[in-house]
């Protein structure tokens, strides 16, 4: 129990997903510009991050390892992550048309997003537990959805500031996730597993 | 009928004119994730590289057979089947290499540049050139990734060629105090805006 507490508190704050460890960088920065995008793709990564960690974590214990099959570990997970993202393109057309429109392009970029990927390795690579790997993907995804909606939030206001020309877009938006960084930073040694 | 570029032109947009991480800012994770060392970086470019030409040529020989509808998973499973050599490869040659790269290694399926250079480029156009393009777009991932690395690695601890610390050179002397921000993930970020913001300023100027 301690230990699910501990995965839990650490994969959020101590070692941020997006801020710490790199992951999910090309989202954050794409879909970050808006608070509602940001919130629909904070709920869609962690519906898949914890579906597919769940499905990819069962499918390595119980047919990979057995049948000797380790190798395939990368093209398996990958096309599982595939078809959980078509799943929910689909079913997210059908119960919010309107917040299917407003992700756009970058629902089935959840497919090419590291941190699913990620989360998916590191819970059978660290040789986690079914559970824990769980909850694992939900601390790793509410960690990336705060990092997500905390950006959003800056550069909402950042588009009614007076930025120079060369630093407008990506560059302002790294140099913030920086600072960011830095506040998480406090965060160090708090916990660990 | 097609466009009239040059077969080295196909080489070289990808170092320049198209960066896949200056201009179209792909492939971020990576950029940020192993350039705390030059090394690393220079392992993950030519490991990425690889990957790239490799799967760009397979996707182009086989461009006529792959039925639209399922043509992403069809690359996935290209792009996935040669990161999984590769990281045999890397496992069994360079296990420093490996270890200091970590979960990046095979994150390399994911990499933006990788699925993204396939969907525009080799589905399209004939081995050679996509093999070309591939290698052009591998070869700016590289040199991003070194950039950035000698930002962080000279700036940052003062030293080239580390994490071993017998073969690091240090470069300033025993006394020298680096800018350790910039070791840290906080700094590779900042580092890597900035760096952008140069490139911006330096394509203005030129007015590209």
């Amino acid at each position: 129990m301690e230990k699910l507490l501990s995965i839990f508190f650490i994969y959020i704050f101590v070692e941020n997903f997006v801020l710490q460890r790199f992951f999910g960088i090309c989202p954050f920065l794409g879909v970050s510009r808006k608070m509602e995008t940001a919130i629909g793709m904070s709920m869609a990564v962690v519906f898949v991050m914890t579906m597919a960690t769940l499905v990819t974590w069962l499918i390595y214990t119980f047919v990979l390892v057995p049948f000797g099959l380790g190798y395939l570990q990368i093209v398996t997970f990958i096309l599982i992550i595939a078809s959980l993202v078509q799943l929910v393109e689909i079913v997210l057309r059908k119960i919010s048309p309107t917040l299917y429109q407003g992700l756009g392009i970058y629902l089935p970029l959840i497919t090419t997003n590291c941190a699913v990927m990620a989360v998916a390795l590191l819970a059978v690579r660290q040789e986690f537990s079914l559970i824990e790997s769980v909850i694992f993907a939900i601390s790793a995804s509410i960690g990336f959805s705060l990092a997500l909606v905390i950006m959003a939030g800056i550069r909402e206001r950042l588009e009614l500031a007076k930025i120079p020309d060369i630093l407008q877009g990506t560059a302002v938006t790294l140099i913030t996730a920086g600072i960011l960084s830095m506040a998480f930073l406090g965060f160090k040694g708090m916990m660990t597993l | 009928m097609k466009a009239t570029s040059s077969y080295l032109q196909e080489l070289t947009k990808g170092i320049l004119k198209e960066n896949p991480v200056f201009i179209s800012v792909l492939g971020m994770c990576p950029v940020l994730g192993v350039t705390a060392f030059l090394v690393n970086g220079f392992g993950m470019g030519v490991a990425a590289t690889a990957v790239l030409v490799a799967s760009n040529l397979v996707i182009s020989l086989l461009r006529k057979f792959i039925p639209p509808q399922v043509r992403i998973p069809c690359f996935i499973v290209v792009i996935a089947t040669f990161v999984t050599i590769i990281e045999m490869v890397l496992k069994a040659f360079q296990p420093v290499l490996y270890e200091a790269l970590g979960v990046f290694v095979p994150l390399i399926v994911v990499n933006c540049i990788i699925l993204g250079r396939a969907e525009a480029f080799a589905s399209k156009n004939s081995p050679l050139r996509s093999l070309l393009d591939g290698l052009g777009a591998g070869i700016g991932f590289t040199l991003a990734l070194l950039i950035l690395a000698a930002v962080r690695e000279i700036i940052g601890q003062g030293t080239i060629l580390g994490p071993d610390p017998e073969s690091a050179i240090h470069l300033f002397g025993a006394n020298f105090e680096p800018m350790a921000l910039f070791a840290q993930p906080s700094g590779a970020f900042i580092a890597l805006g900035l760096l952008l913001a140069g490139v911006n300023s330096v394509m203005k100027r030129l007015n590209i």
